[in-house]
């Protein structure tokens, strides 16, 4: 496992660090992103900042008369967390695909840790890439999101 | 419901400015000064500051386009929800860009007796210079009933 090198890069500069294709092996996980819960501002700003203007993410009653317990997390705000955890383990022009399916509700208040772990290497396209999957939960450890992503290493 | 598989949507046209990406990026609770700092962001080989992973799908917001299909299905965007999101990366999108975007309906389908409906959207993102910046694939989940 190289979990330890994974870890000391992530503590150096985003702008200095350089994780390599040699460094890591399938099964190894990437540097966690633990954030502080998420607060209504938070949604509010998110859907000022995203361009979304379901109200369910930032009014209780219009979230329960769609059916509904109150306001709910932006899947594409715990998206972007996962995003997060990828760039500060890795420069974003390496990013070369990123998927994530929604599967359960978050809600403010909520911690949401997003993580994420080598499942795959190979060489795609003239450059060796990395598999990794991802997935973000909550204080509970229940899944939110389960996302994979495929990163080209130097 | 309707079935819309195959409709194409006009043409869209989105402005990226560097506030804009430095407001998503401290909505997303990324301080990261790649997304505010011209020169941070050339020293990283950037034109401009560049936007976060995920921004792509806000483009797409910003034009609407997801509420132009729930309009065309009479459905009230309350009742829906994100079920899937993919971004496919060519190139960087970064500050000063002018993005055009196409999207088309590429699948629909019902899960659990109807009561969800599935709407798939493919949506293709390029610059000014007509250069593909990346490709997303949208799931769209309708509660029915």
């Amino acid at each position: 496992m190289a979990e330890p090198v994974l870890e000391r890069v992530a503590d150096a500069p985003k702008t200095a660090r350089r994780v390599g294709f040699a460094d890591v092996e399938a099964g190894d996980s990437i540097p966690s992103l633990v954030v502080p819960p998420v607060s209504r501002l938070q949604l509010a700003l998110f859907a000022g900042a995203a361009a979304d203007p379901n109200p369910i993410h930032v009014d209780d009653e219009a979230a329960r008369a769609g059916g509904l317990p109150g306001v709910i997390v932006h899947g594409m705000l715990t998206m972007a967390l996962l995003g997060r955890a990828l760039t500060q383990w890795v420069p974003q022009r390496q990013l070369r695909t990123f998927s994530a399916r929604f599967v359960a509700m978050a809600f403010p208040g909520d911690t949401i840790t997003a993580s994420g772990r080598i499942t795959a290497k190979s060489v795609c396209d003239g450059e060796n890439r990395v598999d990794v999957e991802l997935f973000a939960v909550n204080q509970r450890g229940e899944r939110l999101l389960q996302g994979v992503a495929t990163v080209a290493l130097p | 419901m309707q079935n819309l598989v195959g409709r194409e949507y006009p043409p869209f046209c989105v402005a990226v400015e560097r506030r804009w990406i430095r407001t998503f990026a401290d909505a997303i609770g990324d301080d990261d000064p790649l997304y505010r700092d011209r020169q941070v962001a050339a020293a990283a080989g950037y034109a401009d500051v560049p936007a976060p992973p995920t921004f792509g799908f806000s483009v797409a917001m910003e034009a609407a386009q997801p509420l132009l299909v729930l309009a065309d299905l009479g459905v009230d965007k309350t009742r829906t929800m994100h079920g899937e999101q993919s971004f496919a990366y060519e190139r960087p999108i970064v500050a000063g860009d002018v993005l055009t975007g196409t999207q088309k309906v590429v699948d629909m389908y019902d899960r659990k007796g109807g009561a969800l409906t599935f709407v798939v959207t493919q949506t293709t993102l390029a610059n000014q210079r007509e250069e593909r910046v990346c490709d997303l694939r949208t799931v769209i989940v309708i509660r029915n009933g």
